[in-house]
């Protein structure tokens, strides 16, 4: 059987401060090594000073995932040497003397399974190597600590998913998750990185590392399970080893260093003491975390009668489920969020244009209570959104500017009816004959009009000049 | 002027216009200049003294607010940082490390108008109990300097001792304030762990260690506390102590107080006959005072030396592991080294005491041998914590003398490692619990200083102060003979 457990590092970029220091935690604006102090950088008699909000999100993580939270928890050293990690140790979290990490066993529905978590614990990202290059032929290794320090959370589960197609689902509920606790922003370029280990019927267990993105582990799991079950086709031993992600050539490699066998000599980080957490701490974390995906969807379709698919993408995506929230109210919530799914959705399709984007709630609720007041038409409630998104322009402005408000007026419609009963002689014969395909009568009004005539009052004014 | 004065008296002279600010400083660097190229006490000396001086004595003179210090010279051991000055920890491999902030101590010193002589020597990353690993020579102690003067705050010992300051800050991680100050007939206190700021302290064994000050008397020791103790922001291992003043009431005695006698540590093999006599001598100075002694016993401490050096290697196996020469260091060409073996040849630096220690800290945690000795003397440890906590239930006090010996010639044990590491065997006890301990000068036998060890229970640092002030006026001691 195919088993598959991962190992997944999410940085709290929604906080203020790094992990142990007052450097930002947002490092990704400054210039290289321009966020950095004495202690993110190790400096000798520095000492790091615990940033008690980074606990707070980590213990929010541990709770939305279901997990065990201990009533202290305690930090540890992990030794080893590498150019990227300023003290030569990583403060981490170790549970092998109890449970000490900020969050214990847990779980995640994925399709109706329980993916078990195994743990969570909070340490510090370290810096970042930058290669001439790649890193087997650089003859220069650049270092950037902007990033060491940077609280991160690691979650690791058990070997639970069968497949990488569940991997992949599991990954996509955890970001969205973790977006809408609002501790993180999974798309960030590197803020949420992933380590797979796979094994084939009972195997030996082989980690894959180095994968950048979520679709490259997809794949880079793919590989590793096929090239697992033709060795063991052939009666080949599948050695448990560390396997790096070659993103150019799409395998993986064995490391070949002897990573397995090094001996981080974990031990207590005692400039650190225990931090203690107690009941109250975590009801007030429980009681003031947003409202998860799942309620927010259940919601969603209860309340509003809004369609189960559009309230699964309403509900997972924070940015628009905070949009929906902000634009609807009872009597409209259903419109809003048809506008948000089938219109906004195609012009606002990547976080950059999430970030660019000017339409606010209230240009969402204009537009609907426009459409409903027969000011304006969906057709044309479209093309103004698109305005909307790249200027930001009020929804009266627009109606002005653009020359798109509903002609709902019954005589000037009439005029264009009879000039289009002339033009399409044949296809008011046809519309005589066969009342169905009086549709194309209104779409040649609709066409003449750009959609700006109400559809409604067309068919009632195309079917009694028919009747005449 | 007589520089060997103590800071409350020296503050009063100032204040009654005996002498200024910058007369004292002046005559202090000259009497620097004049021994410590015998004693080599210091490792730099600070430029701007005078001028620092200057400016306290422009303050007392307009009637501006002066700090409570009034300018009294001190000296900083070499491993606690100052802005812009090198901080080396007597090691090659900082040699030209320059310190891009302040420690917390010595801040607050600054707030109340010190003046800093200089860095002090001390054994290479306070590894030591002699200052023979210093890398830039041994400091030699100021009663007779063909013998060590105790380490590793061997230089702060010197510097108070031979007249070259009023006080000195040292560190205290097995006794490296308390066994220099034996040495030297200074007063050294090891404080409460948590109740002296780290901030700016270059770490050994972080768990356990503490800045601590070395005075001439025990009330000028309370008077440095007061301005140096309490929490701190930068450092979330210190604790609040609510900022009392330690000098107050200190001179109330110790009538009715109950004092164990350390078995253990008074009646060791490594005692010498001159210290076990001393020891006899300071109960019955105890008792003249009022106070009931009684043997006790703390059946753990013949392992505590093991312990101490178990977990110690290990902390500074990792604290010294950011020393690769990479971000700062001295100059060394890169070019044909891989990484790791760069890594490996810039570490050839460090002196042999440091080196063994590091090797013994990769070996006792690592998988396979932590449960037989990293494991273990953490056991030791929290056993020797319920013992001594135990203790302080029956007693105020727990006194033994602060080292087996008195102070030995330069080279008798050098090349003996273990029976260098037993000169801790009185101290590391105060480090691995926690306790408060202070060492004050109690007999000079054969011209050579002998200190007395006076331990409390956690943050009763006034209480303790009460004991040795007490001890300190049954004792008539001579000077200096420099």
């Amino acid at each position: 059987m195919t088993k598959i457990g991962l190992e997944i590092h999410c940085q709290l970029t929604k906080l203020e401060s790094k992990l142990f220091c007052s450097c930002k935690a947002n490092y990704r604006e400054f210039k290289p090594n321009h966020n950095i102090c004495p202690v993110c950088m190790g400096l000798p008699g520095s000492l790091p000073r615990l940033n008690q909000k980074a606990v707070e999100s980590a213990t929010s993580i541990a709770l939305a995932l279901n997990c065990t939270t201990p009533e202290k928890i305690a930090f540890f050293r992990k030794n080893y040497f590498y150019p990227d990690l300023p003290k030569n140790f990583q403060i981490t979290q170790l549970n092998v003397y109890g449970d000490m990490s900020v969050g214990g066993e847990g779980y995640v529905d994925v399709e109706g399974k329980k993916i078990k978590i195994t743990r969570i614990q909070l340490e510090e990202d370290p810096g970042r190597l930058i290669y001439e290059g790649t890193s087997e032929r650089t003859k220069t290794t650049l270092v950037d600590y902007n990033r060491a320090g940077t609280p991160l959370v690691e979650i690791v589960t058990d070997p639970d998913f069968e497949n990488p197609r569940q991997v992949r689902v599991f990954l996509n509920i955890l970001s969205d998750l973790l977006e809408n606790l609002g501790v993180a922003e999974p798309g960030l370029e590197g803020a949420m990185r992933a380590d797979g280990n796979v094994s084939i019927e009972d195997g030996n267990k082989v980690e894959i590392k180095n994968i950048g993105s979520f679709h490259d582990l997809e794949k880079a799991l793919h590989f590793e399970l096929t090239r697992q079950q033709s060795l063991s086709e052939r009666d080949i031993e599948i050695v448990m080893e560390t396997r790096h992600w070659d993103d150019r050539r799409k395998i993986t490699i064995s490391s070949r260093s002897k990573e397995e066998d090094q001996d981080y000599r974990y031990f207590l980080e005692n400039d650190i003491p225990w931090v203690k957490i107690n009941q109250e701490t975590r009801d007030n974390l429980k009681k003031n975390m947003p409202e998860s995906i799942g309620s927010k969807r259940e919601r969603y379709v209860e309340k509003y009668d809004i369609a189960p698919q559009v309230a699964d993408i309403l509900s997972s995506d924070k940015y628009y489920s905070e949009l929906f929230e902000s634009a609807h109210d009872e009597s409209n919530a259903k419109d809003v969020a048809n506008l948000i799914t089938t219109d906004l959705l195609s012009f606002i399709d990547t976080k950059e244009k999430k970030q660019t984007s000017k339409v606010t709630s209230q240009h969402l609720s204009d537009l609907v209570n426009a459409v409903n007041s027969k000011i304006l038409t969906r057709n044309s409630s479209k093309i103004a959104l698109q305005e909307i998104v790249k200027s930001g322009k009020s929804v009266n402005d627009l109606l002005e500017e653009m020359d798109i408000g509903q002609v709902s007026n019954s005589s000037e419609i009439e005029n264009i009816i009879s000039k289009i009963f002339e033009e399409e002689k044949q296809a008011v014969i046809d519309a005589k004959e066969r009342p169905e395909t009086v549709n194309f009568l209104v779409g040649k009004v609709m066409q003449k009009t750009k959609g700006k005539a109400d559809p409604v009052k067309t068919l009632e004014l195309i079917k009694s000049k028919l009747e005449q | 002027m007589n520089l060997n004065t103590s800071i409350l008296q020296y503050i009063e002279d100032v204040k009654s216009g005996s002498f200024t600010v910058e007369e004292f400083v002046t005559e202090t660097l000259q009497r620097i200049k004049d021994v410590d190229e015998k004693v080599h006490a210091y490792i730099s000396l600070n430029d701007s003294a005078i001028n620092d001086s200057k400016l306290i004595d422009k303050k007392i003179t307009s009637g501006e607010n002066v700090g409570k210090c009034y300018g009294f010279p001190i000296s900083i051991k070499d491993n606690i940082c100052i802005t812009g000055t090198k901080t080396t920890c007597a090691s090659k491999i900082l040699e030209n490390f320059v310190a891009p902030y302040t420690a917390t101590v010595v801040n607050r010193l600054n707030d109340e108008d010190v003046v800093i002589t200089g860095k002090t020597n001390l054994d290479e990353f306070a590894m030591g109990l002699t200052t023979e690993f210093s890398a830039y020579g041994p400091t030699k102690n100021p009663w007779n300097l063909n013998y060590v003067p105790g380490g590793s705050s061997g230089g702060s010992a010197a510097s108070v001792a031979a007249n070259e300051c009023l006080a000195s800050l040292g560190s205290d991680t097995g006794g490296s304030v308390r066994n220099p100050a034996s040495f030297c007939s200074v007063v050294g206190l090891k404080p409460t762990y948590g109740l002296i700021s780290r901030y700016g302290l270059i770490s050994y064994a972080n768990s356990i260690e503490q800045i601590g000050p070395m005075t001439k008397t025990v009330k000028d020791s309370a008077f440095l506390l007061n301005v140096i103790s309490g929490q701190d922001v930068n450092d979330d291992t210190t604790i609040n102590n609510n900022n009392p003043d330690y000098l107050q009431n200190i001179e109330n005695g110790i009538e009715g107080k109950k004092i164990g006698i350390i078995k253990e540590m008074t009646t060791s093999d490594g005692l010498s006959s001159e210290v076990s006599n001393a020891t006899k001598e300071v109960i019955h100075d105890f008792e003249s005072l009022g106070a009931s002694c009684d043997e006790v016993s703390l059946p753990t401490i013949p392992y505590t030396v093991a312990a101490y050096y178990t977990i110690t290697s290990t902390e500074a196996g990792s604290n010294l592991a950011r020393y690769d020469n990479i971000r700062y260091g001295y100059e060394m060409e890169s070019e044909g080294y891989e990484y790791n073996s760069y890594i490996s040849k810039s570490r050839t630096k460090f002196g042999p005491e440091v080196t063994r220690r590091i090797i013994l800290g990769g070996f006792v945690p690592s998988a396979g041998h932590a449960g037989k000795y990293f494991l273990k003397a953490l056991k030791v440890k929290s056993k020797l914590i319920s013992e001594i906590n135990s203790s302080f239930e029956k007693f105020d006090y727990l006194i033994a003398p602060t080292a087996p010996v008195q102070p030995f010639q330069f080279g008798e044990k050098i090349d003996d490692p273990v029976t260098l590491m037993l000169l801790d065997y009185n101290t590391v006890t105060a480090n691995l619990t926690g306790k408060p301990a202070i060492s004050i000068p109690y007999r000079v036998s054969n011209g050579l200083p002998i200190g007395m060890q006076i331990m409390a229970n956690t943050l009763e640092e006034k209480s303790l102060f009460q004991a040795a002030y007490a001890l300190e006026t049954k004792t008539k001691l001579p000077e200096v003979p420099l």
